[in-house]
């Protein structure tokens, strides 16, 4: 079981609820995968076979193996899944990349002509009738529709927050 | 030097055990074709192959491995299949070793020097993304552009660590034994030379004595790493002996193993058993020498190794 505190050196499995929360601050499991299914309409069970971790401040992991909690010592435990201990929580590329498909709200899906823009980083002005803040960003390829990251809808604009290191100018 | 190479040639060295030794020179003079391995976590070949030529790009699939495919573009990184990471640039030849270690779902497997993370990232999807891949390289410098490659083809999988092959510890881990490991081995890379003419450079003997030292160190924490019965494969994309049965043959003498036979869907010679006045253990000739001319591929060398009783 995880100290109370939180330490930036070593990921800390997620308690399973608040029953089990010492660190008043540190999400749960239970929490963090209502927010999925909340949020994005993703069902806890496309997660039944991971286990949740927090390494600094609010940065949340998912990890498909076996660990000791807490583990110290290595560089990364899966992918980084969740950023948390803020008021708007966000999901990160990768997951929204990998899990995302599994989405049946909150996704917009932008033509090829937008999504290459929003890809380069820009700012897009879609039409979009749904909620305000973190949306998966999706298109359409080989068939199918396929989450290209994550946006941030506020007063009628679209924010692209995919990293630098992922922008292309395809 | 042995065999009469120089150091303005050193390759010629390699004229006594190569088949054909002209189109093996003939081979290392041309560039590499360009491939890229389907990342089968997120996408089916099928799907990989309908978006890169949604995007222009022409594909041919590799008939001994359905989730690697030749492309006619230098920029496969330039497309919506690497953004989503449908797929991953990768020497084709190089996702031979994965093959022949064939993680199973569920199994703890440690990849000793993992960046930049081709080999690694293609055991987590050989895995299907269950499980423990532990991918430990020792360079800081090139741990991240295997991290960054393991976000990109979305794994869950892996640990990434930063630490000596040499003596590693599986103190972070909840088992204490792997069930399998690769090792894919810092090396002379004069298998490289059709994507890096430059390969050669530092070569010399000297360098030989060093690198070959490190292999067999990391090799043999390799096997002492990993369970009864697990599996160890050797690979480096070198052609020198020193670099290859000398370490195998090192290993089986220090450590309990033993050379398991190879399926490989590839044109291959044995290893050799004889090198420069040195004999090796008769076992080393079941590991596959790939040369540049077999498969129009890059050099390669490797081996499997079954670990105990």
């Amino acid at each position: 079981m995880s100290d109370a505190g939180n330490d930036g050196s070593q990921f800390d499995r997620l308690p399973a609820t608040d029953a089990e929360r010492t660190d008043p601050e540190r999400a749960t499991r239970a929490e963090a995968l209502d927010w999925w299914d909340e949020r994005f309409g993703v069902p806890p069970e496309t997660f039944a076979d991971h286990t949740l971790w927090e390494k600094g401040a609010g940065k949340v992991w998912l990890f498909a193996g076996e660990a000791t909690d807490p583990t110290e010592g290595v560089e990364g435990l899966g992918m980084t899944f969740l950023r948390t201990r803020q008021e708007h929580w966000k999901p990160t590329t990768d997951a929204v990349q990998r899990f995302g498909r599994h989405a049946t709200r909150n996704v917009i899906e932008l033509d090829d002509a937008a999504a290459r823009r929003f890809l380069a980083g820009e700012e897009l002005e879609p039409e979009w009738d749904g909620d305000w803040g973190y949306l998966i960003v999706a298109h359409q390829i080989a068939g199918r529709t396929e989450p290209i990251g994550v946006g941030l809808y506020t007063y009628d604009t679209l924010k692209s927050t995919v990293p630098k290191g992922r922008r292309r100018e395809l | 030097m042995p065999n009469g190479a120089s150091m303005d040639d050193p390759l010629s060295r390699y004229r006594p055990i190569v088949d054909d030794y002209g189109a093996f020179r003939a081979a290392c003079e041309r560039p590499l074709p360009k491939a890229v391995r389907v990342n089968t976590v997120k996408a089916t070949p099928d799907e990989a192959v309908a978006a890169l030529e949604d995007d222009g790009v022409g594909v041919e699939r590799a008939d001994w491995c359905d989730t690697v495919l030749r492309t006619d573009t230098d920029r496969p990184g330039n497309t919506w299949a690497a953004v989503h990471g449908w797929i991953h640039g990768q020497e084709e030849v190089s996702a031979v070793p994965a093959r022949v270690l064939d993680p199973q779902p569920g199994e703890a497997v440690w990849d000793a020097c993992a960046a930049p993370g081709g080999k690694a990232t293609q055991c987590s999807a050989l895995m299907d993304d269950r499980g423990t891949l532990v991918a430990n390289d020792s360079n800081l410098g090139r741990l991240s552009g295997l991290r960054f490659n393991a976000e990109r083809l979305g794994l869950t999988s892996p640990v990434v660590t930063n630490r000596d092959a040499r003596n590693y510890s599986l103190k972070p881990f909840a088992f204490d034994a792997f069930d399998r490991a690769l090792v894919d081995a810092p090396c002379s890379c004069e298998g490289t030379i059709r994507k890096n003419p430059d390969a050669l450079a530092e070569w010399g003997e000297g360098y030989l004595d060093e690198i070959s030292t490190l292999q067999t160190d990391i090799l043999r924490r390799a096997v002492q790493a990993t369970r009864d019965g697990g599996t160890v494969v050797y690979s480096t994309c070198t052609f020198a002996p020193e670099e290859n049965e000398a370490v195998l043959d090192a290993v089986l003498d220090a450590e309990d193993c033993r050379l398991a036979p190879l399926d490989l869907p590839l044109t291959h010679a044995p290893g050799v058993t004889e090198w420069d006045g040195q004999r090796f253990d008769d076992s080393v000739a079941r590991a596959a020498r790939i040369y540049p001319h077999h498969n129009d591929t890059g050099g390669f060398f490797v081996a499997k190794l079954e670990v105990g009783a």
